[in-house]
């Protein structure tokens, strides 16, 4: 990349917009680049829990791009991922602090998601493949852009899973009593892990046969 | 590019900089976060007994209905009283127990001490019993409330550290706890059968354990089985003071 430009470069740039927007769908984190399945699957079986650990792992990703990107002239190679991980855990233990003293509830919420934003393969990745080689803007806007793309797919997965497994959308009831007394059963197995990984399957095929540039040729 | 000296150099400045920073941090909210614990203790303990409270008024609320709490050694006999602010017998505060100490001190078969809450709601009495337990990946808590029979849930409260979303974290839910209310510990020849938490639905019991039993929870059957061994485990310590004052 020729981030050198002489002429500064607007901030809302078509290169620019299209970090933002190419990870929500042709780039996507978990759809085409098949990562954070890990966190997908586990946090899926309802929308709510799905929704605040998007909205955490914006603001981590956002947050530790632009310090990694800050640094990024500074950081010696050898040691540059071990660098990255120890960014990334002092932002969430940081953030987990804060929230346990000032908002217990929300807190109380996140509880594991905490922890397991740290493990989360996106963040290192766009670390690594991104805020390693560019300025603190464009790593901050690729950091928003990721975590919307993999959040979004979060919700859809949660979203059927939360529907045909209990019956519910963010915790309210959908599926009106009547269809159970005609013998309507709640899924069962869309609760468990595989179903995630099923629906997050099905979503990889439609995007795929509907743009078919992002077939491999083998 | 980089000599060695400098990549320690990094690092050790980068460690010193992040230890620095997280210590205090943890230092500056620890009583912001010890607060915030105790005032969600007070808060399990009021909301098992079915009183509605927030965050704002849950001290005073705890002051108003606790009017008791109560020590017991294994053999159900009171050591420590601490009435409406007051220490009437002993020292020791039911509220600053730590039931984990308790609870390890038991299963080495030492002498332990046991927590016991009064509530005083209208002209009811409840009895509130704290809990603790193991669930599948970390500690799960509770409080459960009996009616002045010892026998009668008035409702039960839960909680656990890192149990899976949308399975066992269903625990923490209304929809989880409310089954528990108007179930019954004991049978009808007084021997303790604490509450059994049932996979597939108690639909599956016979008619006269349904009162002892409560549905599982579907893909949270380890949480839910951590739950079950919670309440038998922690409310069996108790029989012996229920027998004596029912």
């Amino acid at each position: 990349m020729s981030s050198n430009n002489i002429t500064k470069e607007p901030l809302f740039s078509l290169k620019n917009r299209k970090l933002l927007s190419d990870p929500l769908g042709k780039n996507n984190p978990i759809t085409i680049q098949v990562l954070g399945i890990c966190s997908a699957l586990a946090v899926t079986a309802k929308i709510k829990p799905a929704f605040v650990m998007a909205l955490s792992v914006i603001a981590v990703l956002a947050i530790s791009n632009v310090i990694i990107s800050l640094l990024r002239n500074g950081i010696p190679p050898r040691i540059r991922i071990i660098v990255q991980l120890v960014v990334i855990a002092t932002l969430v233990i940081l953030v987990d602090q804060i929230l346990k003293a000032y908002v217990f509830d929300v807190s109380k919420q996140l509880s594991v998601f905490v922890g397991l934003i740290i493990t989360n393969c996106i963040i290192m990745g766009r670390l690594e493949a991104f805020a390693m080689n560019n300025k603190p803007w464009q790593a901050f806007l690729d950091g928003i852009g990721n975590a919307i793309g993999y959040g979004w797919i979060l919700i859809v997965v949660a979203f059927f899973r939360e529907l045909l497994g209990s019956g519910t959308i963010y915790g309210y009831k959908v599926i009106p009593e009547a269809f159970y007394d005609f013998g309507y059963k709640n899924n069962g197995l869309m609760i468990l892990p595989p179903m995630a990984l099923i629906v997050v399957g099905i979503i990889i095929w439609i995007q795929r046969s509907r743009n078919k540039e992002l077939i491999e040729e083998n | 590019m980089y000599s060695n000296f400098y990549i320690f150099k990094y690092s050790a400045i980068m460690v010193i900089i992040v230890a620095a920073l997280l210590s205090t941090a943890a230092m500056l909210l620890k009583p912001a976060q010890d607060r915030n614990l105790e005032i969600e203790k007070m808060k399990s303990i009021l909301t098992s007994a079915n009183i509605e409270v927030t965050t704002e008024n849950a001290i005073e609320l705890y002051k108003k209905h606790i009017t008791k709490e109560i020590v017991l050694n294994p053999e159900g006999k009171q050591i420590d009283l601490y009435e409406n602010g007051k220490f009437i017998d002993g020292d020791k505060r039911a509220f600053d127990i730590n039931l984990k100490k308790q609870l390890y001190r038991k299963k080495n078969n030492e002498s332990f001490q046991l927590p016991l809450f009064v509530c005083k709601k209208g002209s009811e009495t409840i009895f509130i019993i704290p809990l603790l337990g193991k669930g599948l990946w970390g500690p799960v808590w509770g409080n459960i409330a009996l009616k002045n029979d010892f026998n009668l849930v008035e409702g039960v409260t839960f909680g656990h550290k890192a149990e899976t979303p949308g399975l066992g974290a269903e625990i923490d839910t209304k929809d989880f706890q409310k089954q528990f209310i108007g179930k019954k510990i004991f049978n009808n020849s007084g021997e303790f059968t604490s509450i059994k938490i049932v996979k597939g639905g108690i639909d599956l019991l016979p008619q006269d354990l349904k009162i002892h039993g409560v549905d599982a929870i579907s893909g949270g059957t380890i949480t839910s089985n951590a739950v079950a061994d919670m309440l038998n485990n922690n409310l069996s310590s108790y029989v012996p003071y229920f027998k004596k004052h029912k």
